[in-house]
């Protein structure tokens, strides 16, 4: 057997070394990018930028290597920071333990959510999502700590760990930064992990998974739960940042451009989410004159993204530097 | 009955009813340990739909299924396939993006650590399956293709890579549903002389149109029609029946 494995083996390492410098590449020119970038962009508009890119890789987590597509993401992104922002605001928490209030509270509801959704495939599992996304955003409506329409203003930034004031954009940047590479590298490892390995078998042929023994479900409630908390994080980190948690968050147009981010960055690729939120965001800040047109634009981007590139801006790019 | 053999799967009056449609109507079965077992008869005779039952993908409308001595009727699939017994599927099953290495390998994973929760630790703990995915790849003759994606081997290679991912299971009792199907004659040539090599330590149920084949493996074969066992035999008794003669001509050439 040693005889037939060295030499397979030797050439097993071949295709993925390839795939894993290009992804340290990107990597770092991801960090180096996000490292300059405030320098020369506002960083504000960067810091919700990276909160949105962090929510987008969520998502693609789920849909991109669990094959689930869910459209209601926008029940962890906007309840985790409302929550976050009523715990800075109201009861006064630091700004990490804010943020981790408001994670909490998107893993319950992934958790909630998750085990009623799995039990459904395909559309109906994402009619499931959309339905009690919308629930809750009824929810988050009438209720009067939310603020309805108003939402909740004016959340104070606060000190981090009780010692370093946020109030300047640049440390808050730095926050944001550390939070944003975190999050990345936690949903790189688990997309490579044992469980991560599982998860795929199970995008790719599920029958197939459970006759090997694999209780599917189980995994695919966990996949859920992991992503709405790392929407969660994404939310809570938005409402500091932003010092604002209000009903566009917590809204079903929130999943869509989620989904379009996804799709536009490119779905099952681990950069482009990231790449999606800039893209998307950008454009919807350069084109805020031309008004509600930014959505007519919008519509056309996705539409020719669909067509043309099935595989996303990074899936594109991946495919070329394959051939 | 026949209580002195070891019988290692035996159902008792299986059924299963489709909104008023029986498509398997009291079947009882009994395998013994050890063989070679062949289900056979025309098309929509309710061969695969046995097979989903005694899987657990389908729930009986009654009756029972015992395996090892244990009643599986009320257990997940998931745990049927822990217990030893596991399948195949008529449509090639494997993971079509994955390579031919990681479809081995995550059926070691599930053998070697039971359940693989854990997104937080590096999958090259996995690595460690690597050798022994390799020899179930070569067993099957697959060794040039241990790094290509599923996806891209010619139908009768999937087939030989969906066994050797079952056997990765180390299995009790295989289910083989139409392992031959669709394949050219040197495919089927060597599927049947691979079912025969896996077959020398478990026990092997399967559905098969072929009849040479079935005719070349079978220790016993039961002939099923509209859901009900017609005879049952070794292959001289059973083509020799004349009513399994007119089943098959009156329904057409299997």
């Amino acid at each position: 057997m040693d005889t037939t494995t060295s030499p397979v083996m030797t050439g097993a390492a071949a295709p993925s070394m390839v795939r894993r410098n290009g992804e340290t590449i990107g990597f770092v020119i991801m960090v180096a990018a996000l490292i300059v970038a405030p320098f020369f962009v506002y960083p504000l508009f960067l810091m919700q930028a990276m909160c949105f890119a962090l929510f987008a890789c969520a998502f693609n987590l789920l849909i991109g290597y669990g094959g689930l597509l869910s459209f209601g993401h926008a029940l962890y992104f906007g309840w985790a920071s409302y929550l976050a922002a009523h715990a800075a605001k109201v009861w006064g928490l630091t700004p990490e333990l804010a943020i981790l209030t408001g994670t909490a509270t998107a893993a319950v509801f992934g958790l909630a959510a998750g085990s009623l959704a799995i039990r459904r495939q395909g559309i109906y599992f994402a009619m499931i999502t959309l339905a009690l996304a919308q629930m809750m955003y009824f929810v988050a409506l009438r209720m009067k700590f939310t603020g309805g329409e108003d939402g909740i203003q004016a959340v104070p930034r606060g000190h981090l760990f009780g010692v370093i004031d946020l109030t300047n954009d640049m440390t808050m940047y730095v926050v944001v930064l550390v939070i944003f590479l975190a999050g990345f590298m936690l949903i790189y490892r688990i997309i490579h992990s044992p469980f991560g390995e599982v998860l795929k078998a199970i995008r790719e042929n599920e029958p197939r998974a459970v006759s090997l023994g694999y209780k599917t479900e189980r995994y695919k409630l966990i996949a859920f739960m992991l992503s709405a908390t790392l929407a969660g994080v994404a939310g809570s980190t938005k409402a500091i940042t932003m010092q604002i948690a209000s009903l566009t968050d917590v809204n079903w147009p929130m999943s869509g451009e989620v989904v379009l981010m996804t799709l536009v960055g490119g779905l099952g690729t681990i950069f482009g989410p990231v790449v999606g939120a800039f893209v998307i965001l950008f454009m919807q800040f350069k084109l805020s004159v031309v008004g509600e047109w930014v959505l007519v634009i919008q519509g056309v981007i996705f539409v020719t993204c669909v067509l043309l590139f099935r595989r996303g801006i990074v899936g594109e790019i991946a495919a070329l530097f394959k051939r | 009955m026949p209580v002195e053999v070891d019988l290692i799967l035996v159902t008792e009056g299986l059924t299963k009813d489709f909104a008023g449609f029986t498509a398997v109507g009291g079947v009882d079965l009994q395998v013994r340990r050890g063989t070679i077992h062949a289900l056979i008869g025309p098309n929509g005779a309710g061969k695969t739909t046995c097979f989903n039952l005694l899987t657990k993908f389908l729930s009986p409308s009654s009756g029972r299924i015992v395996y090892n001595g244990r009643d599986i009727t009320a257990m997940q699939p998931a745990d049927v396939a822990r217990l030893g017994l596991v399948r195949s599927f008529q449509i090639s099953a494997v993971f079509p993006h994955m390579t031919v290495l990681e479809n081995v390998r995550i059926a070691l994973q599930r053998l070697k650590r039971g359940s693989s929760f854990d997104f937080w630790r590096s999958k090259s703990v996995l690595d460690e399956y690597n050798d022994r995915a390799l020899s179930l790849i070569d067993d099957v003759g697959l060794s040039d293709y241990a790094l290509a994606n599923a996806v891209e081997l010619p139908y009768g290679r999937k087939r030989a890579l969906e066994i050797a991912t079952t056997l990765a299971l180390e299995p009790d009792m295989l289910l083989l549903d139409e392992p031959t199907a669709g394949m050219g004659h040197e495919d089927i040539a060597r599927i049947a002389d691979l079912i025969k090599r896996v077959a020398k330590n478990r026990t092997v149920l399967m559905v098969e149109h072929n009849l040479s084949v079935v005719a070349d493996l079978s220790d016993t074969i039961t002939v099923l029609t509209r859901g009900r066992v017609l005879a049952e035999g070794d292959y001289a008794t059973v083509s020799n029946n004349p009513e399994v003669r007119e089943a098959y001509m009156g329904v057409g050439h299997a």
